[in-house]
């Protein structure tokens, strides 16, 4: 969910990322805690209005939780069918308003705002000999490594088609792999180069 | 100008020989380096910020050497890979050229103007928040590139920067490159790209086997794989 920023001038994008994830917190658990059909309603109707705020349209806030479709549609009538209705909205609910919430989170937070907070909340685990400037970077690479492990994936799956070994496994796995830990080292020599272990 | 010597470098990976007794002195704005694929051209670009260090001998640039004083070598010497996806590290455009500022503990405002600057520089002006990975190859190298500018080093590698791009991109990074007042030493296959430089290095087998002008250089490199 993170890594898909989009540029804009809403107050909710002025808002520091600090904030945001507090409020994100608070949505969240005051929806854990008010576990009430009509808490889903208000939260829904709060939610679409901070997408509104942020000028963006209900098809972005659907595009969020799009991914999620199928808990959505095993969840629900597992659980209406377990502890009725109510049970399902609650939950299903939840789980849809927490993370349409976190995506407008997202969609308005710069990555490296965001990680600044988290490497600002993580510094008391410099005592323990943990650098929190490290696992800042750490989930900016792993942010980062996602599309470009994508391509790469789509290319193998290509080149195997056209050399008509569809159904063969080691020509997937074998050089998914192999590009892979390529990809590693050089992205390792460049980190390198752009200083980041001075 | 600065200095960028090598005095009797040699590297090895275990038993092979990949550069052996290169003795040679770059003072000169823009280096070439050209040689067939495995001939150590990468390798001699890559001891000059310290990112390999030789086996023998000593690499010095500016007083210092890379293999003991590599943070300090490296404020200086930027170097720009063939492949901009392994170099671009954040999501978004003006995130990645930031990212190579954070040392430097700037105000967010002098970061914001850095950035800026540097994309205008590149040709990218209005591109900070667009995703890295949506962009072109070309326009990848070219943020590649921006994110090296914006540290303001006194020299540039640039290890087969057109590789990966086709003919206008690659037209593109030269103008930009030609434009550029740090000192250049460029390793690549692209003969043309390479006239340009005052000096032009010719790598075979591990060795420095020609050193002259562009013209004479490519020349005798032409000869050489003939």
């Amino acid at each position: 969910m993170i890594g898909v920023y989009r540029a804009g001038d809403s107050l909710l994008h002025r808002s520091p990322a600090g904030a945001k994830l507090l409020g994100l917190l608070v949505f969240t658990t005051l929806l854990l805690v008010f576990r009430l059909p009509v808490t889903m309603g208000v939260g829904l109707i709060f939610v679409v209005l901070l997408y509104a705020i942020a000028a963006y349209t209900p098809v972005i806030m659907l595009q969020q939780i799009w991914p999620m479709k199928w808990i959505v549609i095993l969840l629900f009538p597992f659980q209406w069918w377990l502890a009725g209705w109510q049970s399902a909205v609650i939950v299903v609910g939840t789980l849809v308003l927490a993370v349409a919430a976190a995506g407008l989170v997202s969609l308005t937070t710069r990555t490296t705002d965001l990680l600044a907070v988290i490497e600002r909340a993580i510094q008391p685990l410099r005592y323990v000999r943990v650098d929190p400037e490290r696992v800042a970077l750490l989930l900016t690479l792993t942010i980062r490594v996602v599309p470009v492990i994508n391509g790469l994936v789509h290319d193998v799956r290509d080149t195997r088609r056209a050399r008509g070994m569809e159904r063969s496994v080691r020509a997937y796995v074998t050089p998914v792999v192999i590009r892979t830990v390529g990809y590693a080292e050089r992205l390792g020599d460049a980190l390198v180069a752009r200083g980041v272990d001075d | 100008m600065s200095s960028i010597r090598f005095e009797e470098v040699g590297h090895q990976f275990g038993e092979r020989v990949v550069i052996s007794g290169v003795s040679v002195d770059l003072r000169e704005s823009r280096v070439g380096i050209i040689g067939s694929n495995g001939s150590g051209k990468s390798t001699l670009a890559r001891m000059i910020n310290g990112l390999v260090h030789p086996t023998s001998g000593r690499v010095i640039v500016d007083d210092l050497e890379p293999a003991r004083h590599g943070a300090e070598v490296r404020r200086k010497v930027s170097f720009l890979f063939s492949d901009p996806d392994a170099q671009i590290v954040m999501p978004t455009v003006g995130e990645d050229i930031a990212f190579s500022l954070r040392r430097l503990s700037l105000h967010k405002d002098e970061v914001a103007a850095r950035v800026a600057s540097a994309l205008e520089m590149v040709g990218l002006p209005g591109y900070a928040d667009h995703p890295a990975h949506h962009l072109s190859s070309g326009q990848k190298q070219l943020l590649a590139m921006a994110s090296i500018l914006v540290t303001e080093p006194s020299i540039l590698v640039c290890d087969e920067p057109t590789t990966l791009l086709d003919m206008r991109n690659t037209r593109r990074l030269a103008e930009l490159l030609s434009g550029l007042s740090q000192q250049i030493v460029l390793v690549t296959h692209d003969l043309d790209l390479v006239l340009s430089c005052e000096r032009v290095l010719v790598m075979a087998d591990g060795q420095l086997v020609a050193d002259g002008d562009a013209a004479e250089s490519v020349e005798y490199y032409r000869r050489l794989m003939s």
